[in-house]
C-alpha cells in the first residue's frame, strides 16, 4: 500500500516538474506579456499543485501533508492575484495583446 | 540527491548574481535581487538552518525588495553608464578581493572537526541546552540566553541603523512629504488585490505572533517575528497607501517601539543584576532556573521583535515619504 502511494505521489510530482518545464519554455518562446503570463500561470497553478499533492501523497497522510496542502491553498490564492495585478498594470501602461491591437487599428 | 539540490541552488544563485551585474535596468535588478534573496533562503533550508531561512525570505526577498523599489522612485530606473576606464575601481576591487581570498585560506575547512565552532562550546550548547535552558530549539537558546549579550548588541545595531536612516531621510519638513497611494494611482481600483490582501493580513499577523511565541520550540523568535510582522504591514501599506497605514501605526508609536524594544531587552539585564545574578543571567528571574530562563527568553524576544518590526516599518515610511523632486 505504501509503495503504491509512493509511486502515485512521485509520479504526480514528476508530472508537475514536466509541466513546469513546458511552462518555462512557454515563458521563453511566447510572443508578448500576456501569453507569457499565461505560461507562468501554468507553473503556479498546475505545476505547483501536482508537485505538492504528489509529495503529500508520497509522504503519507499527516501534519506534513496537511501543511503542503495549506501551502497549495496559499499559492492558489496569491499567484492568480499577482497575475491579475501584473496584467492590469501592463494594460494600464498601454500594452495590448497583438491580435487585439490589429483588430483595433485595422488591417 | 541533496548534493544535486545544493549544486542546482548554488548554480541558480550564481546565475542570478551574474544577471544582476549585467543588467542596466534598475527595476529588473531590484526584482532579481529579490529572487537572489529567495534562493539564499532555499540554500539556508538545504543547510538545515530554518531560523536564518525565515529571516532571509522575509528580509531578502520581501522587505529589501520593497525598499529598493521605493528608492527607484527618486533615483530613476536606469543605471548610470559605466565610466570609460574604471582603473581605480578595478585596483580597489582586485586588492580587496585578494585580501578576502587570502583571509579565506586561514578559515577552517568546511566540516573540520577541529574548527573552533565545533569545539567544546558547541558541544556544551547541544548537550546541555535541554537541561540548562529547558527548550528544544538550540538556536534560540544560544541566541537569546548563552549569547544574550551579543544579541543585545545586535538589537542595538538595528536600532542605530534605523535611527541613521531616519536621520538621513526623515528630517524633511512635513509639507515636502508625499503620501504614496494617497493620490489616484493605477492600482486604486484593484478590488481583487485589496480583497486578497485583507484576507491574507490576519493570517500573516497571526503567523508573526506564532513565530514570536513559538520561537523556543520551533524555528523562529523575535527577529523572524519582527520581519514577518513588518512584511505584513508593508503589504498593507503598498495596497492601501501609506496614509491609511500611518493611521494604524502612528509615527510616535513606531519611535516608541524602536527604542522600547531595546529598553525591554536591557531592562531584563538590569533586573537580573538587581536580583543578584550576572547581566542577562535569566536563572535568577524565577525560583526554578529553567522557568527563569523561559521568562527571560520570552521577554527579550518580545523586545527584539518590537525593535525589528518598528525599525523596518519606520524605514519603509521614511523611504516612501521622500519627494522624488
Amino acid at each position: 500500500m505504501t509503495d503504491v502511494l509512493a509511486t502515485v505521489g512521485y509520479g504526480l510530482a514528476i508530472a508537475g516538474a514536466v509541466v513546469s518545464v513546458i511552462a518555462a519554455s512557454g515563458m521563453l518562446r511566447l510572443p508578448d506579456v500576456f501569453t507569457r503570463m499565461h505560461a507562468a500561470g501554468v507553473v503556479d497553478s498546475l505545476g505547483a499543485a501536482l508537485v505538492l499533492v504528489g509529495l503529500a501523497i508520497a509522504g503519507g497522510f499527516g501534519t506534513a501533508s496537511a501543511r503542503l496542502l495549506m501551502i497549495l491553498a496559499f499559492l492558489w490564492i496569491t499567484t492568480p492575484t499577482a497575475c491579475h495585478a501584473l496584467a492590469k498594470i501592463a494594460r494600464a501602461k498601454g500594452l495590448m495583446p497583438p491580435e487585439r491591437e490589429q483588430q483595433e487599428t485595422g488591417p | 540527491m541533496t548534493l544535486f539540490a545544493d549544486i542546482a541552488l548554488l548554480a541558480f544563485l550564481i546565475a542570478a548574481a551574474i544577471a544582476i551585474l549585467r543588467k542596466r535596468d534598475l527595476f529588473t535588478i531590484a526584482m532579481l535581487s529579490g529572487v537572489y534573496g529567495l534562493l539564499s533562503a532555499a540554500v539556508f533550508v538545504a543547510l538545515d538552518a530554518p531560523d536564518v531561512a525565515m529571516t532571509e525570505a522575509a528580509v531578502g526577498a520581501g522587505t529589501s525588495t520593497v525598499l529598493m523599489l521605493a528608492t527607484l522612485h527618486f533615483v530613476g530606473r536606469e543605471a548610470m553608464p559605466p565610466r570609460k576606464r574604471p582603473l581605480l575601481a578595478l585596483i580597489v576591487t582586485v586588492a580587496v578581493g585578494s585580501a578576502l581570498v587570502y583571509g579565506v585560506s586561514d578559515l577552517p575547512l568546511f566540516g573540520d572537526p577541529k574548527a573552533p565552532a565545533h569545539g567544546d562550546v558547541a558541544r556544551h550548547y547541544l548537550e546541555r541546552t535541554g537541561e540548562e535552558i529547558g527548550i528544544p530549539n538550540v538556536v534560540t537558546a544560544v541566541l537569546a540566553s548563552y549569547r544574550g549579550f551579543d544579541t543585545l548588541g545586535e538589537t542595538a545595531v538595528i536600532l542605530t541603523a534605523g535611527i541613521g536612516v531616519l536621520a538621513l531621510l526623515g528630517m524633511l519638513p512635513r509639507r515636502q512629504r508625499r503620501e504614496v497611494g494617497a493620490e489616484p494611482a493605477p492600482h486604486r481600483d484593484h478590488t481583487i488585490l485589496r480583497v486578497v490582501a485583507k484576507m491574507l493580513l490576519p493570517l500573516l499577523l497571526m503567523f508573526a505572533c506564532y513565530v514570536q511565541a513559538h520561537g523556543e520550540l520551533s524555528p523562529g523568535g523575535g527577529f523572524q517575528a519582527g520581519v514577518v510582522f513588518a512584511t505584513a504591514f508593508l503589504l498593507y501599506a503598498l495596497v492601501f497607501g501609506t496614509r491609511r497605514a500611518r493611521a494604524i501605526v502612528p509615527e510616535a508609536w513606531l519611535e516608541r517601539g524602536m527604542a522600547g524594544g531595546l529598553l525591554v531587552y536591557g531592562s531584563v539585564g538590569v533586573v537580573t543584576l538587581l536580583r543578584g545574578g550576572a547581566f542577562l543571567d535569566y536563572d535568577v528571574l524565577a525560583a526554578d532556573p529553567t522557568v527563569g530562563q523561559h521568562v527571560g527568553i520570552i521577554a527579550i524576544e518580545l523586545g527584539v521583535g518590537a525593535t525589528v518590526a518598528s525599525v523596518l516599518i519606520a524605514v519603509f515610511f521614511a523611504f516612501a515619504d521622500v519627494d522624488p523632486a
